[in-house]
């Protein structure tokens, strides 16, 4: 018996190891192309070039020599598109939070939690399809109506429609931000005349603010990382622009980009896509700890 | 009441107004994401049928067996210009816009099927071309195809054979049984299903008893030390790593280092379990944490070792919510794109896999290929496909509720 | 607008009633928490509300600045009034009321700010203040007032949570005396304290009287009978007797109050 039970054990700590093999895998796999990128292209020429255009590194004859492999204008169309989508996910995902946290009745809170997480379940897939068929030409007919020219795969659509999908995303984190403040707080509040308003905006949201700042990471970290709606909604080639209303291509569409044909592993452009998962696991990783770490310690300190 | 705390009060009846109007906006953008897939993809799911008269010889169809579909094509259009005497219409341009090579392909089977035909003249109904099919299901209105410049003649027609009830609508089933196809009309979900079938089953086989293992282990019988802090830490970051990391890790180790076949439903289900387990990790551990202490005591005190008491015992408790997880895992892993195209599950594959271990593409990534392509007819396709993953998502979710309503026991 | 009984209430009884409860009910869902609550609570007193737990004294309390309001499916019955108006009729607004009526928890619960905006949060909500030097000193004088200035005036700026479980009542006190109300309501405010610091807020109870009307729900017969001028025993959601603290525990008049006041049950 004692020798099944040891035996089984064994399995229950194998199966446990998985998770961190998986990780161990990932780093592992990416850091040894990246590096073997890196032998190819000189690391400051990736993360501080300007210009990239991989296309040239095809032709056999000059393999390494050719080829522009220039990290900034990936990451500056990546931050803008993460930007525009939260200035539209924060206030409203933080405003939907509030309401129903603190000012809507336990049957609306039933009423509306069922959208949000429709929303939520939808895959960003069909996002981006929405981005690409619906929102991109309506998009381009309201700027030729009010003059501005807006290209038909702009940062603005896939930066908007990525705010959409992270809605309900932030307003659920925020949701339990806000839930885990006492109730004394806001009795506290309340039992010195503020107005609902006053007491949520002066006392509660300032109390949950770690918790709601670490969703806002975790949504960052998101909308970095995130690949369909750009894939489909963003552009393929690289501007450098913080203009929402032109193209841009992000660090994820040139991965897919670069990995969609036949992958040869000692090609720069495969090798470059691996250069660039280090740097988009490196970003989301940074991201995600300080947001969970916050998470933790927030709880505790309410618990 | 001071005008001050008037102010205050208005401040705070702004703010409900506000937080009232965004949730609209959010309600209105889900009905309008839905009404814009849906009024794309309704017409994949329905084509247009012609009913036609059409002789078939016997000199022609002997030996029907190798007898190629553009011979029932030229039968077809003869079939037509026939019946286009009978209303004196003299120019309706090419006749593949009424019925095409899918109707040829169609009569064949018919008169394969019943070679006693042969030799007589035939009614039946077949599938129609592009124009005609557009103009039955409704896509293309009289003023559309004036605009697209289509013959004045072949539109009297179409009213024609809509007035003579020759033109109708039918259920499009072969959109869920054919593969892809260069050609929108004869593109069809079957094999991004199976794929998407092949993978997902081995996403569960894979990723739910390892799962639930690591999650019984991690909270039954890991010591509580900084080291599992670390694995802990490591399984919440690994749920919130981008999947198109995964991705990576396929194509770099699964396939360029293990020799795992590229573009198949075996390494996507690998890549995805891998991408599922934390998920699942996460939510078994909560269920688990549910059950009351005392189970397992109670079970002990009986003299179970620890062992037993939490496999009889505090696993089958946890069930519910360990299911209700893996559901909402496995929802996920069927809507995932990014890291399939990594793996290569983007090649044009027109046959339906028979197996895991046959190059296969997956729904959501049929999903992409369709909506970038250039061809007309093809986003139609596309948001069809996208009501079908919806609708399989609906049922998977609506299906985790109530097998947690159900299940769930109140401690 | 101003409804006064004057039925049983003589001209001069009714100078010295700040809170008049007539025939007060309450009701959690089907539960009924409060019968017939009648008292008169007189300004620039302390008023205790004793009795076992569960009898009614702080859902009582909670009535005079309708925190019960925040509880869901609590219902009251019966007239209210403060200065002569029902604070229960509708219209009557209850971010006004609690202005004038402050409150102290059970708990100490300082915001999560630092000591300064602890105190300086209800002067600014209801903007009493023209200025940043106007602020400080109602800060200073609501810390002077609650007995905790020279403790924190070095650090005004620390945080209010960071404080002792004593001087964070205190700080609560403050806050509430900074918002100039005519009553404060105290929850059982010492119930979370040690000996020693419940002593300290004992004394500043009895201070304060001079300036405020406080009614004190509490658990200890001692701390009613140092600190109270009047004492209200309630029992089962009744109010069995009221009257001059002396009186109540030393010929109380209903053998249930004798009886909790030596100590036989509660």
């Amino acid at each position: 018996m004692a020798i099944r039970e040891r035996a089984l054990l064994g399995v229950l700590i194998l199966a446990t190891s998985m998770a961190v093999v998986t990780t161990i895998g990932i780093v592992a796999a990416i850091l040894v192309e990246s590096l073997r990128f890196f032998s190819i292209i000189d690391p400051s020429s990736f993360f501080f070039g300007t210009l990239w255009s991989p296309q040239i590194a095809i032709r056999e004859d000059q393999a390494g020599a050719a080829g522009s492999f220039g990290f900034i204008p990936l990451l500056v169309g990546t931050l803008l598109i993460t930007l525009i989508s939260l200035a539209v996910a924060v206030p409203m995902g933080l405003a939907i939070a509030v309401y129903l946290s603190e000012f809507a009745s336990s049957r609306t809170r039933g009423q509306i939690k069922p959208i949000l997480e429709i929303l939520a379940g939808i895959p960003t897939i069909v996002y981006g399809f929405f981005a690409l068929v619906t929102l991109s030409p309506i998009l381009r007919d309201l700027g030729a109506e009010l003059g501005v020219e807006v290209a038909g795969e702009s940062a603005l659509a896939a930066g908007l429609v990525m705010g959409m999908m992270l809605i309900p995303f932030i307003a659920s984190l925020s949701e339990d931000a806000l839930f885990a403040v006492p109730d004394s707080l806001r009795h506290g509040a309340i039992g010195l005349g503020s107005t609902q308003l006053e007491a949520t905006a002066r006392v509660i949201i300032p109390a949950s603010l770690p918790g709601i700042a670490a969703g806002i990471l975790l949504a960052s970290s998101r909308a970095i990382g995130e690949t369909m709606i750009v894939v489909m909604a963003a552009g393929i080639a690289a501007h450098l622009t913080i203009n929402p209303l032109e193209a841009v291509t992000t660090v994820t569409v040139q991965i897919v980009t670069l990995l969609i044909g036949d992958q040869e592993f000692d090609d720069p452009k495969t090798l470059a896509a691996f250069a660039l998962g280090l740097s988009l696991f490196a970003l989301t990783l940074v991201l995600n700890i300080i947001a969970l770490h916050i998470v933790k310690r927030y709880r505790q300190s309410y618990e | 009441m001071s005008t001050h705390l008037q102010k205050r009060y208005r401040r705070q009846r702004w703010f409900v107004a506000v937080s009232r109007v965004t949730i609209l906006l959010a309600l209105l953008f889900l009905v309008g994401l839905i009404v814009s897939i849906v009024g794309r993809g309704w017409s994949g799911f329905f084509r247009g049928e012609v009913q036609i008269t059409v002789a078939l010889p016997e000199t022609v169809l002997e030996n029907s067996g190798k007898v190629r579909a553009s011979v029932y094509k030229k039968l077809i259009h003869k079939a037509l210009l026939t019946d286009f005497e009978q209303h004196g219409i003299t120019d309706a341009g090419s006749l593949e816009n009424i019925i095409g090579f899918q109707g040829a392909l169609k009569l064949r089977q018919l008169v394969r099927k019943d070679p006693d035909s042969i030799g007589r003249t035939i009614t039946t109904w077949l599938p129609a071309g592009k124009f005609a099919d557009g103009y039955l299901k409704g896509d293309l209105s009289t003023q559309t195809l004036v605009e697209l410049q289509v013959e004045p003649d072949l539109i009297r027609y179409f009213e024609i054979l809509d007035r003579s009830n020759k033109g109708r609508m039918v259920f499009n089933w072969s959109f869920f049984t054919l593969g892809d196809s260069s050609q929108p009309d004869t593109a069809g979900i079957g094999g991004a299903l199976a794929g998407s079938f092949y993978m997902l089953l081995l996403t569960f086989v894979l990723s739910f008893p390892t799962a639930i293992l690591a999650a019984v282990y991690l909270e039954l019988f890991a010591p509580k030390n900084r080291w599992f802090d670390l694995v802990e830490i490591n399984i919440n970051n690994l749920a919130a790593v981008p999947s198109i990391i995964f991705g990576l890790l396929g194509l770099a180790v699964f396939i360029n280092l293990m020799g795992v076949p590229r573009s198949t439903p075996l390494v996507g289900g690998m890549v995805l379990a891998l991408m599922t387990l934390p998920t699942i990790v996460i939510s078994a551990r909560a269920a688990i944490k549910a059950v009351p202490e005392t189970l397992l005591a109670g079970a002990m005190s009986l003299g179970a070792t620890r062992m037993q008491g939490v496999f009889h015992h505090v696993l089958p408790a946890a069930m519910p919510g360990v299911l209700t997880g893996t559901i909402i895992g496995m929802a996920q892993a069927l809507g995932e794109t990014a890291p399939l195209i990594l793996i290569g599950m983007v090649a044009f594959i027109h046959h339906i896999p028979a197996g895991p271990m046959e190059a296969a593409t997956a729904l959501p990534v049929q999903i992409y290929l369709w909506a970038d392509n250039p061809l007309r007819g093809f986003a139609e396709r596309s948001a069809a496909a996208i009501m079908v993953l919806l609708a399989f998502l609906m049922i998977m979710n609506i299906s985790a509720v109530l097998l947690r309503k159900k299940l769930e026991v109140k401690w | 607008m101003v409804t006064i009984e004057t039925r049983d209430a003589s001209a001069s009884a009714r100078a010295e009633t700040i809170i008049s409860a007539q025939k007060v009910n309450v009701y959690y869902g089907d539960f009924q928490a409060l019968k017939e609550v009648s008292i008169d609570i007189r300004p620039r007193q302390v008023t205790a509300l004793i009795g076992p737990s569960g009898c009614g004294k702080s859902t009582f309390l909670r009535c005079l600045n309708r925190m019960n309001d925040l509880i869901l499916n609590c219902r009251v019955v019966g007239k209210l009034l403060l200065n002569g108006e029902d604070i229960h009729r509708p219209g009557f607004d209850v971010v006004d009321l609690r202005t004038h009526v402050g409150m102290v928890f059970q708990k100490p619960n300082p915001f999560p700010k630092s000591i300064y905006d602890n105190v300086a949060y209800g002067p600014r909500i209801h903007k009493m203040a023209n200025g940043r030097s106007e602020l400080d000193g109602m800060v200073e004088s609501s810390l002077r007032r609650a007995g905790l200035w020279d403790e924190v005036k070095d650090k005004l700026a620390g945080l209010g949570t960071e404080l002792s479980g004593g001087q964070q009542q205190r700080l609560c006190i403050a806050r509430a005396i900074a918002v100039e109300p005519k009553i404060i309501l105290m929850d059982e405010p010492c119930s979370a304290l040690d000996p020693v610091a419940t002593g300290r807020i004992e004394e500043l109870i009895f201070e304060l009287r001079r300036d405020y009307t406080i009614v004190l729900v509490t658990h200890s017969m001692q701390q009613a009978a140092r600190t109270s001028q009047r004492t209200a025993f309630f029992h089962l959601g009744e109010l069995l007797e009221v009257g001059d603290t002396n009186d109540i525990f030393t010929k109380p008049r209903h053998e249930r109050t004798e009886a909790y006041i030596t100590g036989r049950y509660g």
